[in-house]
């Protein structure tokens, strides 16, 4: 195995043991990236050239000099006899869309392509404390718009590491890709309809959205206020718990940061899961979604091959003795999309009218009459078409004559989502569940430019993921095989409030029972020089 | 089936939105949204009784997990050029802007 494979247990642990240096993993990191992610998303990219097609295209901006700086402050902490922390050498590398200090912080959209980050994001801050490495900002949908990441305004977009004709999921496309093609072990994402956990699943990685609250927004450029949620993605799941237990906790930079206890996720992961009471839900193995071109509502089963995958994992997880519990209703669930194409929007517009071409960011450089039309030109030439798809959708659904009927219903229907999950979770309840387990998406990665355009299928791309954001409740997907066509399938389970050392305790479980199978062998096509 | 959102409401709310567009952008967003608001209309059809009250968010905040506020305090920023030096035209510490619209009295 190549050391741009290992895991960040691993690395952490050889690097506190000293048989290998922080400054000997970045330089594999860095040779990794150098042979497979070709060149940096950019605003003015040209044509798409044949060799751009068979790389991954992860990074907007990468940061070497400065990994290097933190890799040595890191080894010169051992020879002083001195902990660097838990996460001591990993390296990793951050979604566009949080602040770092001194770094381009873009969001992958050309109003903040000049905007340099006056501080660093908590979660990234309490990765490096812990004393990971950072190797660069990787890209994403335009202001985390988007589930494919190819609404980014610095092109190449992400490709999808075991296809590169495919797209590797989104928002936090390139924090997936980037993990999946061994640029490094792991990245921090941001899930605020299943934006971790959709590309996670697609790139055949571990993505974790962690409770609303665990982990501090302070740094992050925000979509949804009340829906997102910074997380880990990882190769398995030992490493998604060291990284959640980096970067959670209370923040006084963020009165949202719940005050709750951490536990450390790492502690009781290979624990028994036996007794443990894990639900299927029908409506997981079915999308309901608009027709766009009849305007009615078509149900359509999810692939058999998804659908496999996840009663297999609930095999595994029984035969170990886990309790698995049919049938169990979540009769909202399919209202999640239509809920979110109404808060969402509404959070992001409110988000997006800091952007004005004043105080920092793109301003026009045309001739102007006056303060008016300076933001009009300003927002009209630097906003990509999702983010003004959100402010004009955001106004008009909160506007006063229609909010009764769209936001305050809307608002109405989460509590109705949020009431499924309370009574699937009850411990005083029929079901009694510890989680659920369920798809993490309706379909593998797809070709890219198939859905691109068309923001209501997009959309229902987070059919299974989006719940959780609504109910606030933590999920992890997890590899769970392939489909026919090699591609990765994601499977996912959810749980109550801050149960996210359960969740990875099953996931763990779920790891061990396939440790075996011949498809946890398998390499990306970009790690095995495979074209599309 | 007719667009909720006309020309002439979207030219309103883009004004709102303070966005110029482009005349395709226009046509394709505005096509965008009325498909969007099919999807949304689904929502009409689910029966709320009044004990059903709106949800801000998720996750209960209890007092438990609330962290305190911080103190009202005063903290000087360690680099206030670092910020200003972000700004598209500055001038002796003073952000520029183009002339503010105004009615004269």
């Amino acid at each position: 195995m190549e050391l741009a494979d290992f895991s960040a247990h691993q690395i952490a642990r050889l690097v506190h043991r000293r048989e290998l240096s922080a400054a000997e993993v970045t330089e594999a990191a860095l040779q990794r990236i150098q042979a497979v992610d070709g060149r940096p998303g950019s605003l003015e990219p040209g044509a798409i050239t044949t060799e751009d097609q068979g790389k991954v295209h992860a990074f907007i901006t990468l940061t070497a000099e400065r990994a290097r700086r933190q890799a040595a402050a890191v080894d010169q902490k051992l020879a002083a006899g001195e902990d660097p922390g838990p996460l001591a050498g990993v390296p990793f590398t951050s979604k566009d869309i949080f602040c770092v200090e001194g770094t381009p912080s873009t969001a992958a959209s050309r109003i903040l392509a000049n905007f340099m980050a006056p501080y660093t994001a908590t979660p990234v801050a309490r990765m490096e404390a812990a004393g990971a490495v950072l190797l660069g900002k990787v890209n994403l949908d335009e202001f985390a718009y988007g589930s494919s990441s190819e609404s980014s305004a610095f092109q190449p977009a992400p490709r999808n590491p075991w296809d590169t004709s495919r797209v590797p999921g989104g928002s936090s496309g390139g924090s997936a890709a980037s993990v999946a093609a061994g640029e490094c072990a792991l990245s921090l994402g941001t899930d605020t309809a299943g934006s971790v956990r959709q590309p996670a699943a697609f790139c055949g990685v571990v993505g974790v959205k962690p409770t609303y609250g665990r982990v501090s927004r302070y740094g992050l450029i925000a979509f949804g206020s009340s829906l997102d949620c910074p997380g880990p993605v990882a190769r398995d799941v030992r490493d998604a718990a060291l990284a959640l237990n980096a970067i959670s906790g209370a923040d006084p930079h963020d009165s949202t940061a719940a005050a709750a206890p951490v536990p450390d996720f790492s502690a009781g992961l290979e624990e028994s899961v036996r007794g443990l009471r894990v639900g299927l839900s029908p409506e997981y193995f079915r999308i309901i979604y608009i027709n766009a071109a009849s305007g009615e509502i078509d149900t359509q089963p999810i692939s058999a091959e998804i659908e496999s995958a996840v009663l297999q994992a609930a095999n595994h997880l029984a035969g170990m003795g886990a309790e698995i519990v049919e049938n169990v209703s979540m009769p909202h669930t399919r209202y999640g999309i239509p809920v979110y194409f109404v808060i969402s929007r509404v959070e992001a517009a409110s988000n997006l009218h800091r952007f004005d071409g004043v105080k920092y960011g793109y301003r026009t450089p045309d001739p102007v009459q006056d303060l008016s039309e300076m933001y009009r030109k300003s927002r009209g030439q630097a906003f990509g078409p999702q983010p003004k798809l959100r402010i004009l959708m955001g106004m008009y659904v909160s506007a006063a004559q229609y909010s009764a009927q769209y936001y305050n219903r809307a608002l109405k229907v989460r509590t109705l989502i949020r009431r499924d999950f309370d009574q699937a979770f009850d411990p005083q309840g029929a079901l009694r569940l510890h989680a659920l387990l369920t798809p993490t998406t309706p379909t593998t990665a797809f070709p890219i430019g198939d859905l691109y355009g068309d923001s209501v299928l997009m959309q229902y791309a987070d059919q299974f993921t989006v719940p959780a954001n609504h109910a606030g409740v933590p999920g992890i997907s997890l590899p769970g095989g392939f489909d026919a066509q090699g591609l990765p399938i994601g499977i996912q389970l959810l749980g109550p409030d801050f149960s996210e050392a359960r969740l990875l305790q099953l996931g763990r479980a779920y790891e061990i029972a396939t440790h075996q199978a011949g498809w946890r062998q398998r390499k990306p096509a970009v790690l095995e020089g495979r074209l599309p | 089936m007719t667009d909720q959102i006309t020309s002439e409401l979207f030219q309103h709310l883009v004004l709102l939105g303070a966005m110029e567009l482009e005349p395709g952008e226009a046509e394709y967003i505005r096509r965008q949204l009325n498909n969007q608001l099919k999807a949304i209309n689904e929502l009409a059809a689910i029966p709320l009784d009044d004990s059903t009250l709106p949800a801000s968010h998720g996750v209960p905040f209890t007092p438990e997990i609330t962290p305190p506020l911080r103190a009202d305090e005063w903290r000087p920023e360690p680099d206030p050029q670092k910020i200003l030096a972000q700004a598209p035209q500055l001038e002796d510490g003073y952000i520029i802007v183009p002339e503010i619209p105004h009615t004269d009295l």
